[in-house]
């Protein structure tokens, strides 16, 4: 059926491709809205260098750091989501669910609390020790996850379960270093914990661009055996997988990049979970597409904030935005699964 | 011909329990094997060690000569194909992409498909007869289309070597003749080398050319179907009482269990 296989390959090329120019657009829109409002021609000129000078600063200090970390970290997180799902097989595994995203909470307002009461939050810590910290609580509850739930193995509904367990430990330990921290740190940290893209400039663009240019095709090379590991253990390694291998090197990939995302732009609710999903459905594969998921959370994450910006007369934070959207896709889920659990 | 596939004084066992015991068994090229034993007998498990899905505790498994486990596990899925019992694929899996998964051991991460692969993939489609079915998801198939879809993924991989744990589970009868008629032809028209674990010990007469009967993890009798398939090894192994008469078809051993209520006196 090569025929069968190229035309799903153009279908998802397709897809991709439609992605990228819709990129583009909500990236030019996103920048054009604001408190200065800019048409997309002055937008255009003042990414290409030219313009007014207050259009250049408006356009490259203000508005395209935070939309690129936006899209940066939708797409890590959209990435991050599609290998937790297709290695688990279950649309429930995601960064969220399994522990990462509130592990790397806990880490980053440990810094924002203990940091902060030590009066050394300004610059320095708060640009490097906040990410490093986010980064290291995500692998260290990813990778206790993941440890907790290996059994000569790992198998999808026990890591569910475990994450279940870490996150609501990671949740806990964060509610902690709330209460014992200082009233306005602990309203930094509130803000950030709902997951914001404020204030956003390239110091946060640049770490998780770095991730994301590593880890991208790293994911994107090792994914080539995601599709012979939808199958049971026996049948994966029938194919000639080392099943344990690829899926620990992909699992520790997948938890990196919620990771560093979660450290830039605080905890984003559901993009990792739902992102995959999307992209499965848009691209009609049976398995979530990994550079369909990059595309569809970047463009998520964008949407989100520029609708977070504009719908209320005070901005929303992206995290309340995609949490509304994401909470009704959650139930749904659970709700399907227990349908098909009865059948 | 040659011994393609053999274990030598093999252990394997689960935990503390030795579920195959120094069993030594040789797979001559071009010939189909089926195993049998009651329930728990280590037949399953026979099967998995010999295609390295589960390790030796002692002795080797080895394919053409060479120690299973000490191969590239790619290179060993080049050559020997095996169909867990009741595999499983995810929702909205399309056949024709079950059957291309098959070609895994071919591809590289940066050839990921070829025109070698789509040509395999259709051979594989035809040879089982479900090309017409290639673009229904494997979920909405019905028992004996299922079987065949992964049966085509098997031969898309273009082993020589097939070990199936009981292909004919939960399929009717007809279905069952089906796809061992499938196995027949993939024996005699291609010269593949199949070792099968089977339930039917009337099929497994029909189509196997050498039948290993085990109990308790370890041979205790192969041979040809004629000579393994007697009236005391049914007692000894399966502790059966049962007539073996000639199958009035294929002039083979048919077993007709006595049971019960036909037993005089």
């Amino acid at each position: 059926m090569g025929a069968t296989s190229f035309r799903l390959r153009r279908r998802s090329l397709v897809v991709v491709a439609v992605a990228l120019v819709l990129l583009a657009a909500v990236l030019v829109v996103d920048i054009m809205i604001g408190d200065f409002p800019l048409t997309a021609s002055q937008v255009i000129d003042a990414l290409l260098g030219g313009g007014t000078r207050r259009d250049q600063f408006v356009v490259t200090e203000l508005r395209l750091p935070r939309a690129l970390t936006g899209l940066l970290v939708g797409g890590a997180l959209g990435l991050s989501g599609a290998i937790f799902q297709a290695i688990v097989r279950n649309p429930l595994a995601s960064p969220d669910i399994l522990g990462v995203t509130w592990g790397a909470g806990a880490g980053a307002v440990s810094v924002i609390t203990f940091a902060g009461s030590l009066g050394v939050v300004t610059g320095g810590a708060a640009s490097v020790g906040l990410p490093l910290a986010g980064l290291a609580g995500g692998l260290i509850a990813g990778l206790l996850v993941y440890a907790l739930a290996w059994r000569q193995g790992i198998e999808g509904f026990r890591m569910v379960l475990v994450g279940i367990g870490v996150t609501a430990v990671a949740g806990n330990v964060t509610h902690y270093l709330l209460t014992v921290g200082d009233v306005q740190d602990a309203g930094r940290a509130m803000v950030w914990i709902t997951g914001s893209l404020n204030g956003r400039g390239w110091e946060h663009v640049v770490p998780v661009a770095l991730a994301l240019v590593v880890l991208i095709p790293v994911a994107l090379i090792g994914g080539h055996v995601l599709g012979a590991l939808q199958f049971g253990d026996e049948t994966s390694r029938g194919l000639g997988v080392r099943v344990n291998v690829a899926r620990s090197f992909l699992i520790i990939v997948a938890i990196v990049l919620a990771s560093v995302a979660t450290a830039a732009a605080g905890p984003i609710a559901f993009v990792a979970l739902a992102t995959p999903q999307i992209a499965l459905r848009l691209a009609g594969t049976a398995q979530p597409p990994l550079f369909g998921s990059v595309v569809v959370g970047g463009v998520l994450v964008v949407l989100s904030d520029l609708v977070g910006r504009t719908i209320y007369r005070i901005e929303l934070p992206v995290g309340v935005v995609t949490a509304v959207l994401g909470a009704p896709y959650l139930m749904y889920l659970l709700v399907r699964s227990r349908r098909e659990a009865r059948v | 011909m040659s011994v393609r596939l053999e274990a030598s004084s093999l252990c394997v066992g689960y935990g503390e329990r030795l579920v195959v015991d120094t069993l030594d068994l040789s797979v001559v090229g071009g010939t189909v094997t089926a195993v049998i034993g009651p329930n728990g007998c280590g037949k399953s498990t026979l099967l998995r060690a010999l295609g390295r899905l589960l390790p030796a505790r002692s002795g080797a498994v080895l394919l053409d000569g060479k120690q299973i486990d000490r191969m590239p596990t790619r290179d060993v899925a080049r050559v020997l194909g095996l169909l867990p019992q009741s595999p499983s694929a995810p929702e909205g899996l399309t056949v024709a992409d079950l059957v291309a998964r098959g070609r895994h051991p071919h591809q590289s991460w940066y050839r990921q498909w070829s025109s070698d692969d789509a040509a395999a993939v259709e051979a594989a489609l035809a040879m089982t007869g479900i090309s017409d079915l290639a673009e229904r998801t494997v979920d909405e198939l019905s028992g004996g289309q299922r079987q065949r879809a992964w049966i085509s993924m098997a031969l898309a991989q273009g082993t020589d070597l097939l070990l199936l744990d009981e292909p004919t589970t939960y399929l009717d009868l007809a279905h069952q003749i089906d796809v061992l008629d499938l196995v027949q032809e993939l024996h005699s028209s291609m010269g593949r080398t199949v070792v099968m674990v089977l339930h039917d010990l009337n099929l497994a007469a029909r189509y196997a050319d050498n039948i290993v009967a085990m109990r308790d993890g370890r041979i205790v009798a192969q041979g040809a179907p004629g000579e393994v398939l007697t009236e005391g090894m049914l007692s000894d192994v399966f502790g059966l009482d049962a007539r073996v008469v000639e199958d009035p078809v294929s002039g083979t051993p048919l077993v007709v269990p006595v049971g019960s209520r036909h037993r005089s006196s």
